[in-house]
Parts: structure tokens; sequence; C-alpha cells
């Protein structure tokens, strides 16, 4: 069987563990805010690296788009088992109206340069909350899609992937090359070590611009207004089942 | 102007949601469509023309659409886009719609916007952004707008009254890159978690998934769907169709209860739009008391049996 390549997406986003904030001015606080490679990138990684274990996979590619601070996240998916990085620089002013229409353009511009098989990204970003790129990403290649994955089979050129629906599971086919994105239970991603956080120094990155692959960054959606959600009042505590009880038949819930 | 809605459906019946999308297609004004796709679906196509506020129903079957895969479907989206020329497309925002509707905008170069819960103007949405921690008002300037709807924002539409047209369009040829081999459904009686008026969920502080049993009790009670947080399905205890927040569903009841869950930000997101809040957990600083209008701090193990019976006397 021939060697398959693997086009791995991450994303720099706001910790998940931040209270994310408002900014009075628009927009949320970002500045001095912990970020991270977002949970999702770091599934669809995973299972890349263990594709590759697995000696299915030859080389796994990953790729970020964003300003300078992108490479960390980078380096951390070099250091959790990635060969190489792909680091699509995109000037502060041009990120904030990037959106996943964007980033699909450059993700499919990429596998075609790169002529990976497979192209593996989370199934959204916990910061737009969006959940579009993988399937647009597929449609601008034309290939099929498996989203929201709970697990993968790879045999030859077929890839079966189990899928996480509404009310359960459900298992598809794909024909290679595909497009997948990881939903929770697909894997639980490793820790980087430190000898690898070492090797992972001195593995390439390389910079590009999203001109040099052709790929125009003009959005037609306007982020008109950011703002806080309504807040929920604490109500009041019971101290017991009855008095609990009292409460929901006062309010003619039960 | 004029709006498609894709009908979402088991060839049985029509999926809930797809009513809420109906609701917020008539909202932005202009002819409402829909268009069922399926293996064989004249029930369905019946079922929408009785509702209210749908001028055409457009129905396409064929054995390709088994499973609905969005590589078999998106040719025929585009298809009727092309017969048609709608403003808008749009779809609840179930497994089903996010997985199908990212592909349809990308194929037809637009961006489109995901789960929506307002809409201010025909082109003027307002969607949330990190787990609902703020809300985000988006214009959007493409030529078709292509969202999906979040169901709890919008009412169902009226399933009785309406006379829409039926009409049978023709499917494009199989693309053949995908094939859909089964599904494993979670078997339940009780209703469906994003349908139902009382949801119990529960938490890291259920211990095991035997200990949901605790829960299924109450919930036959009260006929209410169990639900978990991302904890509990990330211990194992429940499957994933199960998890409420962020990343699960999004539900609205009118009764929400909270057992054992600490009301992680990513949970919230998925609960704080119900009515009432019941928050059930021995830590009295869980932040789940925060968004709760009843709080009970106890031992869950002590006090949901008791609950259970006191409703059984009831």
């Amino acid at each position: 069987m021939a060697a398959l390549r693997a086009l791995v997406g991450v994303k720099r986003v706001i910790d998940y563990a931040v209270k994310v904030r408002v900014r009075p001015g628009g927009g949320v606080v970002t500045d001095g805010v912990k970020h991270s490679m977002n949970p999702f990138c770091e599934i669809a990684l995973e299972e890349a690296v263990r594709l590759r274990e697995r000696r299915l996979l030859q080389e796994i590619v990953v790729v970020s788009c964003g300003p300078q601070q992108c490479q960390e996240t980078i380096r951390t998916a070099l250091a959790m088992g990635a060969d190489r990085g792909l680091h699509v620089e995109i000037p502060a002013p041009q990120y904030d109206s990037l959106g996943p229409f964007q980033v699909a353009k450059i993700l499919a511009a990429l596998a075609k340069k790169e002529g990976v098989s497979l192209v593996l990204l989370g199934k959204q970003a916990i910061d737009d909350d969006c959940n579009q790129t993988g399937q647009m990403t597929a449609a601008l290649l034309d290939w099929p899609q498996g989203t929201f994955a709970s697990a993968l089979t790879l045999e030859g050129e077929q890839l079966t992937v189990e899928r996480e629906v509404d009310g359960g599971l459900e298992s598809i086919r794909l024909r290679l090359p595909a497009v997948v994105t990881a939903d929770l239970r697909l894997n639980e991603p490793r820790y980087a070590t430190l000898p690898n956080i070492m090797k992972a120094k001195k593995k390439k990155i390389e910079v590009l611009k999203a001109s040099d692959l052709g790929v125009d960054l003009s959005s037609r959606l306007a982020v008109e207004r950011v703002e806080e959600p309504p807040q929920r009042q604490a109500g009041v505590k019971v101290e017991t089942v009855d008095d609990l009880v009292g409460k929901l038949k006062e309010g003619g819930l039960i | 102007q004029s709006t498609l809605v894709i009908a979402e459906h088991t060839n049985e019946s029509l999926t809930p949601i797809t009513l809420n999308a109906i609701t917020a297609a008539k909202r932005l004004g202009g002819e409402v469509s829909c268009l069922v796709a399926g293996t064989n679906c004249d029930k369905v196509a019946e079922e929408l023309s009785k509702v209210q506020g749908i001028a055409k129903v457009l129905v396409a079957q064929h054995d390709v659409y088994k499973g609905f895969l969005p590589e078999e479907l998106t040719p025929l989206i585009l298809a009727t886009q092309k017969q048609f020329n709608y403003t808008h497309i749009c779809a609840g925002a179930s497994a089903f719609g996010k997985n199908l509707l990212p592909r349809v905008a990308a194929k037809l170069d637009v961006a489109p916007i995901s789960d929506i819960i307002e809409i201010k103007s025909p082109d003027t949405f307002v969607r949330t952004i990190y787990a609902g921690n703020a809300l985000c008002t988006v214009k959007c300037d493409e030529k078709v707008k292509v969202f999906s709807v979040r169901g709890t924002s919008f009412e169902a539409a009226p399933v009785s009254g309406g006379s829409a047209n039926v009409e049978k369009v023709t499917a494009p040829s199989p693309v053949g890159q995908s094939e859909w081999i089964e599904q494993k459904l979670t078997k339940s009686d009780r209703p469906e978690l994003t349908s139902a008026k009382v949801v119990i969920s529960g938490g890291r502080g259920l211990k095991s998934g035997d200990n949901f049993k605790l829960l299924y009790d109450l919930a036959d009670q009260l006929h209410a769907a169990v639900g978990a947080s991302r904890a509990a399905v990330d211990a194992g205890f429940v499957p994933n169709d199960m998890q409420v927040g962020q990343t699960g569903k999004i539900v609205a009841p009118e009764l929400y209860i909270a057992v054992g869950i600490s009301g992680a930000i990513q949970h919230l997101a998925g609960m704080k739009d119900s009515k009432t809040i019941v928050a059930i957990n021995k830590d009295p600083e869980a932040p789940i008391f925060q968004v709760a209008d009843y709080g009970l701090v106890a031992d869950l193990f002590k006090v949901v049996p008791e609950l259970t019976e006191a409703l059984k006397k009831k």
C-alpha cells in the first residue's frame, strides 16, 4: 500500500479554562489571556499520530493560520508527534475578519499542494463555535467528509468512520482522499514529553502567506457587535426535598 | 426574497427541529419552501404540506439518499437552488444540519452562519460564541444566505392548517464517494432531549454509569429526558448523545434539574436558557448555583431517591 500523508489543522484559541470577558469596545479580551491549541484539534492530531504509529500514515503536516504566535501552537503539535509545520501568516487586522470559509480555502489549497490523502481537523473551535471548516474544506476539494468522528478504521483506500449523531452513532465508509473532523471520544490526546519538546525545536516550520496559495482573504461577513449575554440571577437555596417540591408545585412545574 | 428549508426527517416522520427552522425562515419574510430528500419520504412530504406558512414542498426520492449523506444531498440542493434562486437556505442546527449546510455554502461560494439564535433583519443574525459567553451580531452580504437555526431559540411552526403544493424534483446522478453503513441509535422510551419539557442531567457527581439509574427513576416520574455533563461523558458514564453543552446538545426546557454537576462554562452554554433551573450538589460553592432558581446543597445519593418518592406520592 502506498504510504499516505495527512494534513492536520491546529487552531490557537483562548484556553478552554479561561472565563472569556467581552471588551466594552467590542470583541473579547485577548491580551494577557492564556491561549492554547483548540481541544478538538488536539484530538485530530492525536489520531493522526496514532495512525502513523500503526504505519498507516507516512507523514503528518500540521498547519495553523494566524499571527506569529500560532508558531507556538505548531511547536506544541510538533512535540506531540507531527513531522513538520506550516504557518500561514495572517497579520492582525486581516486575522480579525478571518473566518472558517477563508481557512477552508487555505486548507484545500495546501491539501492539493502537499498531495495529502487525509485532512484531519477538529469538529469545531471553542472560540467561534462555528463547526464549519472541515465540511467546507471537503466541499472545496470535492472530497467526502466524515464529521464528528468517534472512531476511524483505515484499510487501503477505504476509511470507515463512526460518527456521533443526535440519537447515537452511525458508520459511514469513505473513499480516500477524505476530510475527517474529530469529536470528543475519538481518543485522549497525549501530553508532549520533555524529550519530544526538545526534538520539536529542530523540526521545520515553513512560513507562507495566503497569497502564495492564491487564496483571497476577503470576507462578506461582518461582525457588527459583540456583547455580553443576559445574565441569569441566582435564585434561592432550599433546605429540604419537601421545600423543593413545594417551590416546584407553586411554580406549576410539577 | 425566498427561503429554502432543508427538512430533516427519518423517512417516517419529520424531525422536530425542522419546525423551528421553518419559523425562522418565516420570520425573514418572503416565500418559504421545504426540500425533503429521502428514500421513501412521501409521508414526510404530506406531513410538511400541512405545516403553516409553507408555499411549496419539494420532494426528491432516490436510494442514494439512504443515510442522508452530505456528498449526495449537496448536488441536489445546488440543483434546486439553480432552479429557484432562493435568497436564503437554512436547516436546524442538529448533527444533520451542521454536517450538511457548510458543504452546501462552500459549493455556492458563500460563508455560512452557524446556529443562529435571532434574526435582526434578512441579512443580520445573532449567534453565540465562546460557549455562550458572548453574543455576536453578524451582517451577511453573501448573495445567498446559508444558516443553521438553534431549535430552542425559535418556536415550532404549527403542524396543521397549511396547504402547500407538493412537487417532485429530479435527483442528480449519484456521486458515490461515500456509503452509509449502519446506525446504532440509543434506545429510550423517554422523550427526546432537545424537545423535552423537563430535562434531568447528571454530572461527575454521579460517580458511575450505573448510578444514572437514580436519574432515570426520577425522570420516569416527571416524564423527563435524561442528559449529562461533558465530564460524565468523558468519564465514560454515559454515551455522548446525552451530552448537554457547548459541544453537545443545546436544551431549553421548562424545567432543568442538574444533579451532581458543578456548572462548567461549557455545560452552562447548553442549558442556561431553561425556564427554571434546579441544582442539586453537595458543594455549596459550585458555579451551577449561580444560575439555579432553586439550589439544594445536599448529597444527591440521599435526596434524589427522596425526590422520586415525594413525586410518587403526589
